[in-house]
């Protein structure tokens, strides 16, 4: 992380500094995870009488939400 | 209807205590000056974050999603799925994008994203295609939330045989329902939505312990739903994705996630919240719907299981499949709670109904009234006319159920998702980059636009038998040059080449020495936040004089 004290070129410099964070990356983890069609089409294992393919995919949402939460923490320590 | 009467109460009770609630809330967390565009149409853009909560997720997840993603699973299976890892992806999304035009449009005041373009490409012609696409985009939407209501109703059995006797409860509804949206703006839904949101978590997390346990288990349900389809002659259906629509799957989720957040309604529920930190938080909190969504998406295998057989629909021999999840709820749950469902899937529709009415009317004013009609409006002239247009709206949307055939709505929500996907790269492109020039943004249109509405022209349907407008999947090999039987949806290629056409053009134009408009905003704009120092001041580069970019300067900070 840029030190945002000492700015290349005026405010601007100081604005993409701030905004920008490594951690925005892992965002795309859930992006595109659950859109690897092979990664879940299948049948077994069930759990609880649910396919791969449905458990699976409800599991997504946790890992959405534990990235966003990630990434929303290790920016907001940045300000 | 004698043998639904209990139902019939309880939804009409429920019913007439939100209408009440809808009214009171104009006196909710009450601003000074209500005759204001930003407390009307943005509810003061005050929101902290249990109120986004509610009012985006309520704004999201439709009555008509509620009904219509289950009777696809009851008719396609798996492929009805997409709804989970798209609404799973539409976070992270709004999380790199939403925010950011949060930050820029609270300190310029702006109210829409045609908004957004108009200052950023210093375009107000791009805007108007941005404006009018938004519009076109919505009106079917709020249509399609009446046809949530009507699938509970008829399934009540309040029908008639007149065409107005079998549409007055609509009627009435959606007069209450512009009535305090008129009155109250964007607070009206965001009270209502609390309402609903219980409602319909309660119904669903009973739903699914109930149901499963009187079906034999989730392992019963799943196996029933193989069964038929199984025995179905279409290739394309099962529990599992096959080689035919994997692609569209796929295509479909990640479509539907970037169409959802450039609809006009989005935006408003999202510039309605107080900081950045609002948004972010709630981009963990709100997949809570998709847990919902996904569970209440099986609900179409829960109704096969049970052998739910849907009602016929407006035409000789068709079926109304998105009858099938009320009449599963009808036919296991004693009345008294079946009435509290259909309560909840009705108001549910007239939550998003008003906040799509009202980014409409706010689209028609900001970018068309004021534009090209009264360009200096004063902001009490802006929410006067965005009331009214909100109202104007409604009537069009009962007009469009009554009198046209329901089916036109679903075609054009269809058609509405390609085109809303096309304004992409001036709105979620431009908030990261200025590169485009805007006739290459205006050109990258024009060519998805026409892409799009064709390819969506040559899709047939066999179940229905119609030649034309049949689905969002589009077979491949419609294309002379590919061979396969792969089908994708048609909003990502329409926007593939829309992006394409403009790189391109803006190559032309560039090398041509065309003049390209400036830009009204800063790199530091896309990060503003709450208590910003400049957010009340005009911030207008030197050389500026237009008077009507003036941003509306915000009256909360």
């Amino acid at each position: 992380m840029s030190d945002p004290e000492v700015p290349a070129d005026g405010a601007p410099a100081v604005a993409r500094a701030k905004d920008k964070s490594p951690w925005n990356w892992l965002l795309f983890v859930p992006i595109l995870v659950p859109l690897i069609t092979p990664l879940f089409n299948h049948d077994s294992p069930r759990l609880f009488g649910f396919p791969t393919f449905y458990w699976l995919q409800l599991l997504f949402i946790v890992l959405g939400v534990s990235t966003t939460t990630v990434v929303y923490q290790m920016t907001k320590k940045r300000r | 209807m004698g043998d639904h009467v209990t139902e019939i109460v309880i939804f009409t009770v429920l019913f007439l205590l939100v209408s009440g609630m809808g009214f009171v809330a104009a006196r909710w967390r009450a601003p000074n000056d209500m005759a204001h565009l930003d407390e009307w149409g943005l509810g003061g853009r005050s929101f902290g974050g249990w109120i986004t909560w509610f009012l985006v997720g309520g704004d999201l997840y439709t009555a008509y999603t509620f009904v219509a993603v289950p009777a696809l699973l009851f008719g396609a299976g798996a492929a009805g799925f997409f709804a989970v890892p798209y609404t799973i992806i539409i976070y992270p999304l709004v999380f790199l994008i939403l925010v950011r035009l949060w930050s820029v449009s609270h300190r310029h005041g702006f109210v829409t994203p045609a908004d957004f373009v108009r200052s950023r490409f210093q375009s107000p012609t791009l805007a108007l295609l941005i404006a009018i696409t938004g519009i076109v985009a919505t009106m079917p939407y709020i249509a399609l939330q009446l046809v949530g209501i009507e699938a509970v109703l008829k399934t009540m059995g309040v029908t008639g045989d007149s065409t107005i006797a079998r549409h007055l409860p609509i009627i009435i509804a959606f007069a209450i329902l512009a009535a305090y949206t008129y009155q109250s703006g964007l607070r009206a839904p965001a009270l209502i939505a609390f309402v609903k949101d219980t409602l319909i978590y309660i119904v669903i997390l009973v739903a699914i312990i109930y149901l499963p346990y009187k079906l034999g288990g989730w392992g019963t349900i799943f196996d029933a739903a193989d069964a038929k389809f199984d025995a179905s002659p279409n290739p394309n259906d099962g529990i599992l994705l096959n080689a035919g629509n994997q692609w569209q799957y796929i295509t479909l989720a990640l479509g539907s996630a970037l169409a959802l957040f450039l609809y006009p309604h989005s935006l408003t529920g999202v510039l309605a919240s107080r900081n950045r930190d609002v948004i972010k938080r709630n981009m963990s909190a709100l997949p809570a719907y998709s847990l919902l969504l996904g569970l209440i998406a099986l609900l179409g295998f829960m109704a096969i299981a049970a052998g739910v057989k849907p009602l016929p629909g407006a035409k000789e021999g068709s079926v109304d499949s998105n009858t099938v999840v009320p009449l599963l709820f009808d036919q296991q749950f004693p009345s008294w709670f079946t009435g509290i469902a259909f309560a909840a899937i009705g108001i549910g529709a007239l939550v998003p109904a008003a906040i799509m009415s009202i980014a409409a009317a706010n689209l028609f004013t900001r970018n068309i009234y004021k534009e090209y009609l009264k360009r200096d409006a004063t902001p009490a002239q802006e929410a006067n006319v965005s009331k009214i247009t909100s109202l104007v709206v409604k009537v069009g949307a009962v007009a469009c159920i009554v009198f046209l055939d329901p089916q036109f709505s679903i075609d054009l929500q269809l058609i509405g998702g390609v085109i809303i996907l096309q304004t992409l790269p001036a709105v979620a492109l431009g908030i990261y980059t200025r590169w485009f020039h805007r006739g290459g943004l205006i050109a990258g249109w024009v060519a998805g636009m026409g892409l799009g509405t064709w390819m969506l022209y040559e899709i047939p349907n066999a179940a229905t038998g119609r030649a034309h407008f049949g689905g969002s999947a589009f077979p491949l090999e419609k294309f002379a040059f590919i061979d396969s039987k792969t089908t994708v949806y048609v909003g990502l290629v329409a926007v593939a080449v829309n992006l394409l056409v403009a790189a391109l053009v803006t190559l032309a134009l560039r090398a041509g020495k065309v003049p390209d408009g400036g830009d009204d905003t800063q790199p530091d704009d896309y990060f503003a936040d709450e208590g910003d120092p400049r957010v009340s001041v005009p911030t207008q580069p030197a050389g500026n004089t237009d008077p009507d970019l003036d941003p509306a300067p915000s009256p909360k900070v």
